[in-house]
């Protein structure tokens, strides 16, 4: 079983870039006058440039999404688990691109790169961006690639609403989507986690309203906040309740304000790990990010008639125990693909995990998954 | 694959025979969307499946079908009025609770409906009521205790009930053994096919 694995990870794998010289005007109106996006590519592209799946990360991931650095063999990709020769993501049969988006922190330009105008990183300066700046910049990636139209587009929550955005900004170019753990909008309640995460950031002293490089700080202790609350939404309640209980660090309470339970400990865990690497300028522009996604606001809040442009094929998936992102909330966009007869299959996972089930390792899911590209792999003109 | 169910499903040529061509369908309880399969490749149909069974969601997939992975006995409500030709529901009539409503959705989503059922009324159920026992028969393939199907019913109840809610039988098959039955079909027929639409 183990070596099995091995067998299935598409192994070492390393980060180009792609320069953007043309500047991109986005949704909040400005303008960016010249812009990197760092990718990653596993598998082949095949003669007619027709097998190409682009994967769309979530709000913490990066380009990095299958395989390992060979200097850093422990950080292995984010949906390795998916992506892979014979995998669901078969990359003997695809050619798979990560991209890490605009204003992120991985390596494409972000707040924390340098403004050319300025010659200092971009800081608070950094726009505010939105999904569909994303896709169309990913856009020009698939441009420089050569790739006209992807075989599919996916991701999971934040990923998947890029997939759903690609179907209506570019319908010609998306053979198929996979929408997975996805919602049409933010709830007030989603907004709201946001909120408490963007201001314990903000309200951080080491934030300085954003240009915190220039005094050689970051926001750690915002960041480490902003995470808890995230991985608090993440997780549904069984879930927590199977992994920490009530279960005590010490075996019995300290009366005091040390961990003293482990659900405590693990959030701690997690928060002071993704302050380590992640940028806040970045984390407060992607929590905006999915604030605003709302493709129906264009359309006087009529999702089917925001969705009507789509060519593409629909998978979506969604997993019962999502609170963030509900089984309903994907029925809405199953509902307003219906009224606009477009292809869709839709397929409620039983899954204790949560939001987080997208990321896992979940048989029926990955099966689903791996028969859904099957028969895309079939209308493939090889 | 879908061939050799095809033949397993008397019904679905009795189906596939009433269906126009690049026509519309819903099938709910779609199963592993054989059925759908079967009017794609005859038919040219478009269409969804409705199926609640994960392992029979993931067949569908397989067989190249849409289908909505979702609970009948909570109506169709993902549907709209009048966006189907024909909507089927192919050998669960007699195992959803609300059989009433399910058939009120069918002729709201779509303009026609299509019902398979086993008909109770077929001589080899009779005699096995009549022994005392109930039946296990090849539409009826179950034993009391285990069984899915919670409304049997005879084909002179289905049209009895389509009579008293104003819902027109367009066309009405009877089969055994895949066979036809014309002479005393709710005696001598194992297995009803009706079409049925809205209005007398």
């Amino acid at each position: 079983m183990d070596g099995s694995i091995d067998n299935r990870s598409v192994g070492v794998v390393a980060p180009q870039v792609a320069r953007f010289a043309e500047p991109v005007r986005l949704r909040c109106g400005a303008v960016i006058d010249e812009y990197e996006l760092v990718f990653e590519t596993y598998g082949t592209l095949n003669a007619d440039r027709s097998n190409a799946i682009l994967v769309c990360h979530a709000l913490n991931a990066s380009h990095h999404a299958a395989g390992q650095y060979a200097d850093d063999p422990h950080n292995v990709g984010w949906w390795d688990n998916i992506i892979g020769p014979g995998k669901p993501v078969d990359t003997n049969r695809y050619f798979v691109i990560g991209v890490n988006n605009l204003g992120g922190c991985h390596g494409s330009t972000g707040p924390k790169s340098v403004n050319p105008r300025t010659g200092r990183p971009w800081g608070a300066q950094f726009p505010v961006v939105t999904v569909e700046d994303w896709v169309a910049t990913q856009a020009r990636l698939a441009d420089h690639l050569g790739i006209r139209r992807f075989a599919a587009v996916m991701g999971g929550s934040l990923g998947a609403m890029q997939a759903l955005a690609w179907t209506v900004m570019f319908p010609e170019r998306v053979r198929h989507a996979l929408v997975i753990a996805c919602a049409p909008n933010l709830s007030a309640q989603n907004i709201a986690f946001n909120e408490v995460a963007r201001q314990a950031i903000i309200t951080d002293p080491d934030f300085h309203g954003g240009d915190y490089y220039e005094h050689g700080v970051t926001p750690k202790r915002g960041l480490r906040v902003a995470r808890m609350v995230g991985h608090i939404t993440y997780l549904s309640d069984d879930e927590m309740a199977n992994k920490f209980g009530r279960q005590l660090k010490q075996g019995r309470p300290t009366y005091s304000f040390d961990t003293d339970f482990e659900i405590e400990s693990y959030l701690r865990h997690q928060g002071n790990k993704f302050a380590e690497y992640f940028d806040a300028n970045t984390y407060l522009r992607i929590t905006k990010v999915l604030d605003y996604f709302d493709p129906a606001l264009d359309h006087g809040g009529n999702l089917a008639r925001a969705l009507a442009p789509a060519q593409a094929r629909f998978l979506v998936v969604s997993f019962t125990t999502d609170w963030r992102f509900s089984p309903d909330r994907s029925r809405e966009i199953v509902t307003a693909l219906l009224h606009n007869r477009h292809h869709v299959t839709y397929a409620e996972i039983d899954a204790p995990h949560g939001h987080d089930a997208f990321l896992l390792d979940d048989a029926r899911y990955h099966r689903l998954v791996a028969a859904y590209l099957e028969r895309v792999a079939g209308g493939i003109v090889a | 694959m879908s061939g050799g169910r095809t033949m397993d499903r008397p019904d679905y040529a009795a189906i596939a025979g009433w269906v126009r061509m690049d026509t519309r369908v819903l099938d709910l309880g779609c199963g592993d969307g054989s059925l759908l399969r079967y009017l794609q490749e005859s038919r040219h149909v478009t269409g969804y499946g409705v199926e609640i069974d994960d392992d029979r969601v993931l067949a569908c997939v397989k067989n190249g079908v849409n289908v909505i992975q979702g609970n009948l006995e909570r109506g169709l409500s993902d549907f709209e009025d009048h966006s189907f030709d024909y909507v089927i529901l192919s050998q669960t009539l007699q195992a959803v609770r609300n059989s009433e409503r399910i058939v009120g959705e069918m002729l709201r989503v779509g303009r026609e409906g299509i019902v398979t059922f086993p008909n109770f009324g077929y001589w080899k159920n009779r005699l096995q009521i009549a022994a005392g026992h109930m039946p296990v028969s090849e539409n009826l393939p179950y034993q009391w205790f285990n069984t899915p199907n919670v409304h049997l019913c005879t084909i002179a109840d289905f049209e009895d009930f389509c009579a008293s809610r104003g819902i027109r039988v367009v066309e009405r098959k009877v089969l055994t053994r895949g066979r036809p039955v014309t002479l005393w079909p709710n005696f001598f027929g194992a297995l009803a096919v009706f079409h049925f639409g809205n209005g007398a």
